[in-house]
């Protein structure tokens, strides 16, 4: 009988720890509906239409990172140095120029630097939503076969590459040998 | 009177401006299942609105999705399932059921049976509780236990 006075105590101790560990979580993160899925099919124009056309077979064979990025997206700015950083180091990265102006997009590497082996024109952002992307930067990281291994949305910084990335880039890098 | 009559139509003209996109379905069954679509599904950008109030490029994007699936031929199911698949369940307003939603779905089925108990329980103490109470005079403790017995009659 005692002991049943302690029940709310007890109660809103649990219910604390339930809300102080919901602090941590952040509510605009989705969960990665796609992780461990294969890249979704597409077909699109390349940003440089010389290029041509490029399809998902393209991203395969090698490990890489697959990058949203848009002239409009001012995080990407942020962004750009590390990318240019990852592609001198040798990480082979895909651009995935997403519901942007290509000119501007042109301007944009010329003066901030190109680190995408190419990257695919997404005007209208059909490959955006078979990705499930929200916002621009996002970062997908694909193994050899294709499959996304792990998806990052936000900017990459040297921080979250070596928490979240360079582990698993280094073990893809070596399945795949 | 005229100012009254503009100031009239300047009111009236708020609700012709609210229709923004107009959205054309080459069923017209398409119309009404399209928005109770956008009001169920969930801006993935915006943290608590719907496709249908949000004004988000995204928002307008998925719209355009969900007509597109219309389109095809999809069933609500299907279109649902469809876009669970790119941008997880948080797209959902009325989430799945499943191992990860029972606990969102039983609880307050559960804390309602709590509550009901809970309140059986107490209601049911409170007669024995006071059998142990004892009135000063005689007459007193006599009407008491009467009325515990009868009831006010």
């Amino acid at each position: 009988m005692r002991l049943a006075l302690f029940l709310p105590v007890g109660l809103f101790v649990a219910l604390s720890i339930v809300l102080l560990l919901g602090l941590d979580s952040d509510p605009t993160e989705l969960p990665s509906a796609l992780v461990d899925e294969p890249f979704p099919a597409f077909r699109l124009e390349a940003l440089d239409p010389e290029q041509g056309f490029i399809d998902e077979q393209q991203l395969m064979g090698e490990v890489a990172l697959v990058n949203v990025w848009a002239t409009w997206c001012y995080a990407c700015r942020i962004e750009h140095a590390m990318l240019n950083q990852l592609a001198e180091n040798g990480v082979k990265i895909i651009g995935l120029n997403y519901k942007d102006n290509r000119a501007d997009a042109f301007d944009w590497l010329a003066s901030r630097g190109d680190p995408y082996a190419f990257s695919v024109f997404d005007l209208r952002g059909s490959l955006g939503i078979d990705l499930g992307v929200y916002g621009a930067p996002e970062t997908f990281l694909i193994d050899a076969q294709g499959i996304i291994r792990y998806r990052r949305v936000g900017v990459v910084d040297e921080r979250v590459w070596s928490n979240e990335f360079a582990d698993l880039y280094a073990k893809l890098k070596t399945e795949a040998q | 009177m005229r100012s009254f009559v503009f100031l009239v139509l300047l009111l009236v003209s708020g609700t012709v401006n609210a229709t923004s996109d107009l959205v054309v379905f080459s069923d017209p069954s398409y119309a009404a299942r399209y928005q109770t679509m956008i009001l169920e599904l969930r801006c993935p950008k915006c943290q608590n609105q719907n496709l249908a109030d949000s004004n988000s490029p995204i928002s307008q994007d998925l719209r355009a999705e969900v007509q597109r699936l219309l389109e095809l031929g999809m069933t609500n199911g299907e279109i649902e399932q469809h876009l669970t698949e790119r941008y997880s369940e948080f797209i959902l307003y009325r989430p799945q059921v499943n191992k990860s939603t029972y606990l969102l779905w039983l609880a307050p089925i559960v804390i309602l049976v709590i509550g009901m108990l809970t309140i059986l329980g107490l209601t049911r103490r409170s007669p024995t509780a006071s059998e142990g109470q004892k009135f000063d005079t005689q007459d007193d403790q006599q009407r008491l236990d009467d009325l515990l017995k009868n009831g006010n009659k």
